[in-house]
């Protein structure tokens, strides 16, 4: 029976890696060309939103993705702090700046819409300001990955950064709720009763298809890239330690 | 620990001035604010809560590097390390005598300053008690800050950085009693939020501060 930690191996993982990236890579594309494409251009105006309706294939798959490389990263760190395996050190490393990508495409895209939507690029809304705070979060965590020069260190110090950092961005999340009430509405697309088929609540599907493609290629395109990045993080710390070994001798 | 904390309070007052700089900058802030956004009595009322708030916040920010980097420097964290108590009791004591040194000042001028922002009556008592309940919870929080950044020279910035964030719940509902207060409404709600933020780290976050002391000791 084959274990997921197996690919706690470094060359299993880049071997495994290697093999899944093209197809990876190229599902990502197809899906977020497709995605983007259909949503883009193939969708009706919305009725009263216009054509500004359409940022919502990059917004809100950004935003989930965001969010979601958080949430590996706070895996990655608790399985680094339990089981001390690199490769999940170094994968949480390596997401945390696509993460914090995602955020702002989420904060610049949000904003574009909000000018002409809500009449302003910035308001002190709960889900903005959590984003905000989500992405001061992201740069405290590269920041101190980049400061300390000790790799097994920097990933347990990071790695608590995380779990800390976690508890304290939900209570922000509940904090900011309580602070202003806010613009921006609730979830729509997930919505318990647009699931269940209750058409007064849903998005059309005219909207919703595209919008789940797009969501899938922004997934696909963060794991492509997480996987690329982490066997670049495992190739650098390699190469320093054959150097190491070289001035030794 | 009674001997780890009067140490830690004689060094706090007498070594370097560190003990007036948080002070001062808290005058700083609040005396100029009126120069910046003009003397209107009204506005500087409404804004004297959020102002007394993000003061004290930053005065505390501004101290931070002094919780641990002096010990780290010259090696007494190492012998504090070695010594039979925990690491967990050491990081409390230290955020602690940070309290003391710094927080606890700056909650007895608040209702000075106050005065120079002509903050409104009841406001005197909700800002006091907020800043008294709230200041222990920046003490602790920046001790974890603290032990994360000890080891990294010139860690000021990044200090900051990663403090940044951590301290937002704690200013929202600080300065939430605080402005409603001065606005004589209902401050329950906040207060309890506030008081959980503060009991939970201190409860908490010590174990965190010290796992990271330790990774940095190590």
């Amino acid at each position: 029976m084959a274990s997921i930690w197996e690919y706690a191996n470094p060359v299993k993982f880049i071997r495994t890696t290697d093999r899944l990236l093209p197809w990876l890579s190229a599902a990502a594309v197809v899906t977020l060309l497709v995605g983007l494409v259909w949503g883009f251009f193939f969708t009706p105006d919305d009725y009263r939103q216009g054509s500004t309706v359409k940022i919502i294939y990059l917004h809100v798959p950004a935003a989930l993705m965001a969010i979601n490389a958080w949430l590996m990263m706070l895996v990655a760190s608790l399985i680094w702090i339990v089981r001390r395996h690199h490769v999940s050190a170094l994968g949480a490393r390596a997401a945390a700046p696509v993460g914090a990508v995602m955020t702002v495409i989420a904060l610049v895209t949000g904003a574009l819409w909000g000018q002409p939507m809500w009449g302003t690029w910035w308001e002190w809304d709960p889900r903005l300001t959590s984003f905000l705070i989500l992405f001061l979060f992201y740069l405290g965590y590269m920041a101190l990955w980049a400061a300390i020069e000790d790799d097994d260190t920097a990933a347990d110090l990071t790695s608590i950064l995380c779990l800390v950092g976690s508890v304290f961005a939900i209570l922000s999340r509940y904090a900011v709720n309580f602070w202003n009430q806010g613009l921006h509405q609730g979830a729509s697309v997930m919505r318990a009763g647009a699931l269940a088929g209750d058409t007064e609540e849903r998005v059309s599907n005219v909207f919703a298809v595209p919008l789940f493609v797009s969501m899938a290629g922004f997934a696909l395109l963060f794991i492509a890239l997480v996987f690329l990045r982490t066997q670049t993080e495992i190739r650098a710390r390699r190469t320093r330690a054959l150097m190491a070994r070289e001035r030794m001798g | 620990m009674i001997a780890l904390l009067t140490r830690d309070l004689r060094l706090g007052v007498r070594a370097g001035g560190g003990f007036g700089l948080g002070l001062a900058f808290f005058l700083i802030v609040t005396v100029l604010v009126p120069f910046s956004i003009g003397p209107e009595s009204a506005l500087l009322a409404r804004i004297a809560p959020g102002i007394l708030w993000l003061g004290a916040l930053l005065a505390c920010l501004l101290s931070l590097d002094r919780i641990l980097a002096l010990d780290w420097e010259d090696g007494s964290l190492d012998l504090l390390a070695t010594a039979p108590l925990p690491m967990e009791g050491i990081v409390s004591i230290k955020a602690l005598a940070h309290w003391i040194t710094t927080g606890l000042p700056l909650v007895l001028v608040a209702p000075a300053l106050g005065v120079l922002l002509n903050l409104p009556g009841p406001g005197y008592l909700w800002v006091t008690a907020s800043l008294l309940l709230g200041t222990p919870a920046l003490s602790v929080i920046g001790t974890f800050g603290a032990a994360l950044t000890v080891g990294i020279k010139r860690g000021g910035l990044l200090l900051s950085l990663l403090v940044l964030p951590l301290y937002v719940p704690t200013l929202i509902f600080g300065a939430e009693v605080a402005r409603r207060g001065a606005a004589g409404l209902e401050v329950v709600t906040p207060l309890t939020m506030l008081a959980g933020i503060t009991f939970g780290v201190i409860a908490l976050l010590p174990f965190a501060s010290a796992a990271v002391l330790r990774i940095n000791l190590r």
